[in-house]
């Protein structure tokens, strides 16, 4: 018995839709970047925060405008990620070429308001690189712009001497001269791909 | 924190609450207007309620937060939006207050609704349902796009809200109160195969998560964990979670189809023709 094709296709057309939709899909799952770190453009806002620097000043996100910011959490007493992570900016940012390296800024914020004084952060950070601001706040503050780029922080309980582990994000947010989002840095990037990528930022609208 | 703050949402989302005020309150309403016959029993409001409000809770408490950055913990929060909230809320058959506010609506609205109808009636296809159920779920779950999806906020809302429309959806499909003998409701046969072909892919995820050595889900290493837990120990316990109680729902399901099918068992089709003696 012939079932003429009008009457076969609204069975048929969903089963149609799924095959074209999973065939579809499958073509999303590509990434051709040619970046080394994570493309965030499209996921997470510009860069805003309201902190206080080393000389206990207020300082906001425009001010830092103009250059290519790394922002980072951790913590001064941090005994793993945070002194290498920022071994790892600083040396990716002194491989640049020379132009490049002052258009750049590590941004290291301390998730440890109660024991990283303004003045403790700025001598950590200064211990790695030039290019570095130490920022801090109340903790208030901290869980909104932690919550602002997706990651968060929590405190272990102290020991008997009262030091206590900070658990944070090993990632980097890098953002562009105007304060865009583009760059997430896993820990497992090199200070090669990590000098890459700051580069090729750098070089955006000034080549 | 005190009890309370527990309760105020992490990430405020007016569209969530705003939401769920509406389904409630248009729940509350028809109860109120609708003929007392056709009312639902106490325990089925209740079962309604507490489906919406589990729905709620694990989006606008702090439970959110651990959700953010758990991944058992959002695998957790999976299981309610898109298995146990929807499941409890298509158990609890709303479906005479459904009926109530539509015939509610006025008929020039009700025409403008045809385009809805005419989409819900093509998501309701057997076919697309059980794709879209378990699509949604490999999809959300798919390393890279789990990955994008917990780093931006817009993306991690439509991921929250896919899962719960698309729960309700298929679990309005296999609960459907209405029987297929006397109305164009899917077959009880067919609800079950459903119900067993969509467990097998969600078995072979979950157990493929908890088998696998590595870390698949790095993003809770990248953006940090709500507490200290060995990243294998969150994986593996977000892998059981995808693996074992949805499988359970879906037997669960299996036999409350079974129950009816029995319970109907016997009784006549509506379109069957009678037997005629026949002549030789």
């Amino acid at each position: 018995m012939n079932i003429p094709f009008r009457v076969r296709l609204p069975r048929i057309l969903p089963i149609i839709v799924v095959a074209t939709t999973a065939i579809f899909l499958t073509g999303c799952f590509g990434d051709d970047k040619p970046w080394r770190g994570k493309d965030i453009s499209s996921l997470m806002p510009e860069l805003a925060f309201e902190l206080t620097d080393a000389s206990s000043d207020t300082i906001t996100a425009k001010e830092t405008d103009g250059k290519i910011r790394m922002l980072f959490f951790g913590f001064t007493s941090c005994p793993d990620v945070c002194p290498a992570t920022l071994q790892k900016l600083s040396r990716a940012v002194n491989d640049m070429p020379e132009q490049w390296q002052d258009d750049t800024r590590i941004v290291f914020v301390s998730v440890d308001p109660q024991r990283d004084t303004p003045e403790k952060i700025k001598n950590y950070v200064d211990f790695f690189s030039d290019k570095a601001i130490g920022l801090t706040g109340d903790e208030k503050a901290l869980r909104e712009l932690s919550k602002r780029y997706r990651t968060t922080f929590s405190y272990d309980d102290p020991d008997a001497k009262g030091n206590y582990n900070v658990s944070h994000s090993g990632a980097v947010y890098v953002f562009d001269r105007e304060g865009n989002a583009r760059l997430l840095f896993k820990p497992g990037l090199s200070v090669e791909d990590i000098r890459t990528d700051l580069v090729a930022l750098a070089q955006e609208g000034r080549a | 924190m005190p009890l309370a703050a527990y309760l105020t949402p992490y990430d405020f989302s007016p569209v969530t609450i705003l939401g769920c005020m509406l389904v409630l309150g248009l729940y509350g309403y028809g109860l109120l207007k609708m003929p007392e016959e056709d009312q639902p029993g106490s325990l089925r409001i209740l079962v309604f309620v507490v489906g919406v409000m589990l729905c709620y809770g694990v989006m606008q408490t702090q439970f959110d937060y651990y959700s953010q950055y758990m991944f058992f913990v959002h695998r957790g929060q999976h299981l309610v939006l898109h298995h146990l909230g929807p499941l409890l809320i298509a158990l609890s058959n709303p479906l005479p207050v459904v009926l109530f506010l539509y015939s509610r609506i006025k008929p020039g609205i009700r025409h403008a609704l045809s385009p809805v109808k005419w989409i819900y009636r093509f998501l309701q296809h057997p076919a697309i349902a059980s794709f879209l159920f378990v699509g949604l779920i490999f999809f959300w779950l798919w390393p890279p796009i789990h990955f994008n999806a917990m780093l931006s906020r817009d993306l991690y809302w439509i991921m929250n809200w896919s899962m719960l429309l698309d729960g309700l959806l298929f679990w309005w499909l296999i609960l459907d109160p209405r029987s297929p003998l006397s109305s164009n409701a899917l077959g009880y046969g067919k609800r079950i195969l459903l119900l067993a072909l969509v467990a097998v892919p969600q078995i072979i995820l979950g157990a493929t998560i908890v088998f696998s050595r590595g870390m698949v889900y790095d993003v809770y290493e990248v953006c940090g964990r709500a507490w200290p837990m060995a990243p294998e120990t969150d994986q593996l316990l977000g892998g059981l979670l995808t693996w074992i109680p949805p499988a359970m729902m879906s037997i669960l399901a299996i036999l409350i189809i079974l129950r009816r099918a029995m319970r109907e068992d016997g009784k006549t089709p509506l379109y069957s023709k009678k037997l005629e003696p026949t002549h030789s």
